[in-house]
């Protein structure tokens, strides 16, 4: 790892009243790489993400995105830079079809006149959303068809290639798979795949160590608001990761 | 995804492909439509020659024309999961602002009755932006920001004019709008059928047509992705109430009066039409479409069954039991395409 962190959070804490959320978080990401960001409930992991995203600012402490500190920043800010979040509960319109979901809040307009009356350019839409759906493997029986009507794995793997599509450098994903069963799981663990593949990084929020183990490349841990071990997971077990989530043991160098 | 397999029971969609060009046109509304065709045929069997000519065809279009305007916004309103109770009142405010600015102005003219119409779209925008922003800014329920400005509305409208309907109407406007026709069809009808297309295009093919279905789909997705959710439900009940200041205007040009006492049930009358035309209550779905043919079937059960010599009270039990038989269909065909 002689590359710079694609995205780096140092020493952040923040503080919701007298609840001390991240007392001194640190976080590395390289380009290209998956990286699971584990922990016990209340640990820090969504505070940590949200931060990054920039839905709260840091009360010390910095974040930065390919070297430059973005610690504060409006998330459409962050957003432009490519960074995307996939939220546990998928953050889809239900009734609307999947080329639909994937443009939400960034239709594409017609040129000209029609465009000025904000007439959609549904046609290159559609075929760019198939577009992204074939490059990530994702098969939708009926992109036509509302989304709600689709199997759960299917939504999530809508609501991923939404991600992807937005998300040139980094996408973030919160639970991607708690709510879904074996094999929709092994599919959007497939995606997460493709999606470094695409030398995109990903960071996996997850309770599943399982799923860490087979696609993580390295696993950050968090405990009490601080990172606790930095773990490459082909050289890790999992007795090792629970061992840092509860506290029974402690990587020196990792805080 | 090949191990997406076990999902091949979510093909419930694929059978929709195979369908004629028509439904699909047509939607949600395929079984109204289906609906309003029979009611069609059973009042042409019972009287043909009285019921099924183009003079009775265009009354009936004469007597939804108010309705379909001000379910053209309710359209919009509903789908982004709101409701708009304010409709009736907003009307005679408007056609009141509209009669007393024209009286100001001399009561007679172009200049005068052009003045009139932009004072009722004013006046029913104005109530349009109070309903959205008491349900915005002050997170106020939309059933109860919008009876409240209901009764509000209709409140101001009798204090404007001491409780005695306005009857000055520029001779212009009674000649065009009231009852003038361009090739034999009704202005007023005109006017309706237009607004109702602009609506269906702008509900189907912009890109505010399809934010309004996303916030009443998911407002909190709408949101994450960068929808200003709040500026759209503004634009969305501001529109609803143009629309309804717009009706406003063509009701005191069709009947001369400003009708202070009668557009109590309007409100109702319009959210039966939109939902009986297949928009959900629960937001995210709804097609304009659907919307004329709720309106039309209160309006050919009204002038069917006088025609047949039954009372015309039949009218509101027949919209009740069509409207409780659509929105059940509605459930059915959603329980049905969401259980996988």
């Amino acid at each position: 790892m002689t590359t710079k962190p694609l995205l780096e959070a140092r020493d952040v804490t923040k503080r919701f009243g007298a609840v001390d959320a991240l007392r001194g978080a640190s976080f590395q990401i390289f380009p290209g790489e998956v990286v699971a960001l584990m922990g016990d409930n209340g640990a820090g992991k969504s505070t940590l993400i949200k931060t990054i995203c920039g839905v709260y600012a840091p009360d010390s402490g910095e974040i930065l995105f390919e070297g430059r500190p973005i610690g504060g920043w409006h998330p459409k800010a962050v957003q432009a830079l490519g960074i995307e979040t996939v939220y546990q509960d998928l953050a889809l319109a239900p009734d609307l079809d999947t080329p639909a979901n994937l443009f939400l809040g960034r239709e594409r307009l017609k040129g000209g006149l029609l465009g000025a009356l904000g007439v959609l350019d549904k046609s290159s839409m559609r075929a760019e959303a198939s577009r992204v759906l074939t490059d990530l493997s994702v098969k939708i029986k009926d992109v036509n068809a509302p989304v709600n009507n689709l199997s759960g794995g299917q939504q999530q793997s809508v609501a991923v290639a939404r991600a992807v599509t937005w998300a040139d450098k980094l996408v973030i994903m919160d639970e991607p798979t708690a709510a879904l069963g074996v094999p929709q799981t092994q599919a959007v663990l497939a995606l997460i795949e493709r999606v470094r593949e695409s030398g995109r990084s990903v960071i996996l929020i997850s309770h599943s160590l399982p799923d860490v183990m087979q696609v993580a490349d390295r696993i950050e841990v968090l405990r009490l608001g601080r990172r606790v071990a930095q773990l490459v997971t082909t050289e890790t077990t999992e007795e090792q990761i629970v061992g840092a989530m509860t506290g029974a043991w402690t990587q020196e160098v990792a805080a | 995804m090949t191990t997406d397999t076990l999902d091949a029971t979510d093909t419930v969609a694929a059978p929709a492909r195979r369908r004629l060009k028509v439904p699909r046109l047509l939607g949600s509304a395929t079984d109204i439509t289906l609906i309003l065709i029979l009611i069609v045929a059973v009042f042409a069997v019972l009287d043909f020659s009285s019921f099924f000519t183009a003079q009775n065809f265009t009354q009936i279009l004469i007597n939804a024309a108010l309705l379909l305007v001000m379910a053209v916004g309710a359209t919009f309103v509903l789908i982004t999961g709101g409701v708009d109770l304010s409709v009736g009142s907003v009307l005679v405010f408007s056609g009141v602002i509209a009669g007393e600015v024209m009286q100001w102005l001399g009561g007679e003219g172009w200049g005068v009755s052009i003045a009139g119409i932009a004072a009722a779209l004013l006046a029913g925008t104005a109530w349009g932006c109070v309903n959205g922003l008491v349900i915005t800014k002050l997170r106020v329920p939309p059933l109860i920001a919008t009876l409240g400005s209901y009764g509000a509305a209709q409140g101001l409208a009798q204090i404007i004019t001491n409780g005695n309907d306005l009857k000055d109407v520029p001779s212009e406007l009674v000649d065009t709008i009231g009852f003038g026709r361009v090739f034999g069809i009704p202005i007023l009808v005109i006017i309706a059928l237009v607004v109702a297309l602009i609506g269906g295009l702008v509900l189907w093919a912009t890109r505010y047509g399809r934010r309004t279905y996303a916030v009443g789909s998911n407002a909190e997705a709408a949101r994450r992705s960068g929808i200003n959710v709040d500026r759209h439900l503004l634009k969305v009940y501001a529109v609803a109430g143009m629309l309804a200041g717009l009706a406003g205007i063509l009701s005191f040009a069709k009947f001369g009066t400003t009708t202070l006492a009668g557009h109590a049930t309007d409100n109702l009358n319009v959210i039966a039409a939109v939902v009986i035309g297949g928009t959900s209550l629960f937001g995210g779905v709804g097609t304009m479409i659907g919307t004329v043919v709720g309106t039309l079937i209160p309006a050919t059960l009204a002038n069917g069954l006088v025609i047949v010599g039954l009372n015309s009270f039949w009218r509101d039990f027949a919209v009740g039991v069509v409207l409780v038989a659509a929105v059940y269909l509605d459930q059915l065909r959603r329980r049905s395409r969401s259980s996988r």
